[in-house]
């Protein structure tokens, strides 16, 4: 109907509806790692994010993630985050390449956002999983060239009033988890901590600390993931997304629990001896 | 074949100008003003679902009177201009003066190209980090654009809602003294309108975020007491 004169207007057929991936693609804006796959060999030492970690309580569901980020074997980034609100109902964490991890928790949670202005209602939570699940397979090319992403997604599902959690794999297929899921090199040892944990995990401060106590592990025996750095003050994130929404924990919280599980293992050694 | 009739230039911008006016004139009046802790938007509306209220951006809101599927298609419009701005660039270069200046060149070129004018007017509403910088953009269906201070009215009744409101700023009004002042010049003296028949929203003078939020019938009902 109307001609293009920079306000973006699309006569009916052409319309990319409520997406912006496919707004941005209309408009030559999307993001591209077509070079990628001139690039030859494609080993380049590519910033790494490393562990994540998200499990279901009564409530809702706890992600956390550590904060290191590696370039091959050494540590290029202390403070990089990996789990972000998606929206007020949901977060997701990221694992893999940094950059375009980064780049697409961005068009995810600005996807979200658009999504819910353009037809005035936000999309349900598996809607949101799925839009991230598009996302991971529309990345596959460059996860072929070594720019694996590999994210979880957990939200607060208002209409079943309970906590769900999604973990995905390179190609973007995605599967829902019934308790726990964790991502990233570290995934085995935090994984194996929460499996042991979980039982008597009951309560949403169970749940923070068993996540606390993974991540710790994980730090403990793989070198890519970063543990709580008390000399600087950097400690992991933790948020939890409940009927109160997305709430990101307070530092000092997330330290003292560090403290805790450092105490006790420490109490362990000395029985040992 | 047939020359066509000549017709006056004058002649055909009146006629234009006048289908436009008409058109507008069928629907509900708006009207939206500053008030101490940001702007209120307030339309009448029977309708939960049709809104002619919306949110664009962190601080910026749109609303618009006329035919619906019209100034909806602007609605979209500007929020695909200010996501793909903010996108681009950052969340802090999307303004309501650029969305206002591509609205108004784009209803100034369809009204002197195309068949039919757009039968709308809209309002680029936008709050700032303090009250003085709070902006209300007023494009007509021709492209016209008036920066108006204090407060504004749009639709068929616009002129005797401004007449109502008189010189009054709401500046320093709360939340609850605004919209009820907005809701009396929106009925006028004969008539009162129930919740029901009300859209209202509010952008909040917030630090960040997303400062819009519909203010739902049972808190309307609650504040016009």
């Amino acid at each position: 109907m109307l001609a293009y004169m920079s306000l973006p207007i699309f006569s009916t057929s052409e319309d990319p509806g409520p997406s912006l991936p496919n707004l941005l693609k209309k408009l030559g804006m999307g993001p591209s790692y077509d070079a990628v796959n001139s690039s030859g060999s494609g080993e380049l030492d590519i910033t790494h994010g490393t562990t994540v970690v998200a499990a279901r309580y009564d409530g809702g569901v706890v992600m956390a993630g550590d904060r290191r980020a590696t370039s091959g074997n050494l540590i290029s980034y202390r403070t990089m985050q990996k789990v972000f609100p998606a929206d007020k109902w949901s977060g997701v964490a990221i694992a893999g390449a940094a950059g375009p991890a980064i780049e697409m928790v961005r068009m995810f949670q600005l996807q979200l956002e658009h999504y819910e202005k353009v037809e005035g209602n936000s999309l349900s939570l598996e809607g949101k999983a799925n839009q991230l699940s598009q996302m991971v397979r529309a990345h596959l090319p460059a996860a072929m060239q070594g720019m694996v992403v590999v994210p979880l997604f957990a939200g607060y599902d208002r209409r079943r009033a309970k906590g769900r959690l999604f973990a995905y794999d390179v190609t973007g297929g995605r599967y829902e988890e019934g308790e726990y899921m964790a991502s990233g090199s570290g995934s085995l040892h935090a994984k194996t901590v929460i499996k042991l944990g979980r039982r008597n995990a009951t309560t949403k401060d169970d749940v923070v600390n068993l996540l606390i106590k993974a991540l710790f592990n994980a730090a403990d025996d793989d070198s890519a993931t970063g543990g709580p750095d008390s000399m600087r003050g950097i400690y992991p994130i933790v948020a939890t997304i409940s009927a109160e929404g997305y709430v990101q924990l307070e530092e000092e919280d997330i330290a003292a629990r560090f403290e805790d599980v450092i105490a006790e293992l420490t109490l362990d050694e000395e029985e040992i001896k | 074949m047939n020359m066509p009739f000549y017709v006056p230039p004058e002649q055909v911008m009146k006629d234009r100008a006048d289908y436009a006016q008409k058109g507008i004139a069928r629907g509900r009046s708006l009207v939206a003003a500053e008030f101490s802790e940001g702007i209120v938007l307030c339309a009448e509306n029977p309708s939960r679902n049709l809104r002619k209220i919306s949110e664009i951006y962190d601080r910026i809101g749109f609303a618009g009177v006329g035919r619906y599927n019209e100034y909806d298609q602007l609605r979209i419009a500007g929020i695909r201009h200010a996501d793909t701005k903010g996108y681009n660039y950052s969340r802090d270069d999307v303004d309501s003066q650029t969305l206002a200046n591509q609205y108004a060149q784009m209803l100034g070129q369809i009204f002197t190209h195309e068949m039919k004018p757009l039968e709308v007017e809209i309002l680029v509403a936008e709050v700032g980090f303090i009250a003085d910088n709070d902006r209300l953009f007023h494009i007509r269906y021709d492209g016209s654009v008036t920066d108006e201070d204090d407060f504004v009215a749009l639709g068929g009744d616009a002129e005797a809602i401004l007449e109502r409101l008189g010189t009054n700023s709401m500046k320093s009004a709360n939340l609850q003294e605004c919209i009820k002042t907005l809701v009396a010049a929106l009925a006028g003296p004969d008539r009162e309108l129930p919740p029901e028949q009300l859209e209202v929203a509010v952008i909040d003078r917030l630090d960040d975020g997303r400062c819009f939020r519909r203010i739902e019938n049972g808190e309307i009902a609650t504040l016009l007491g």
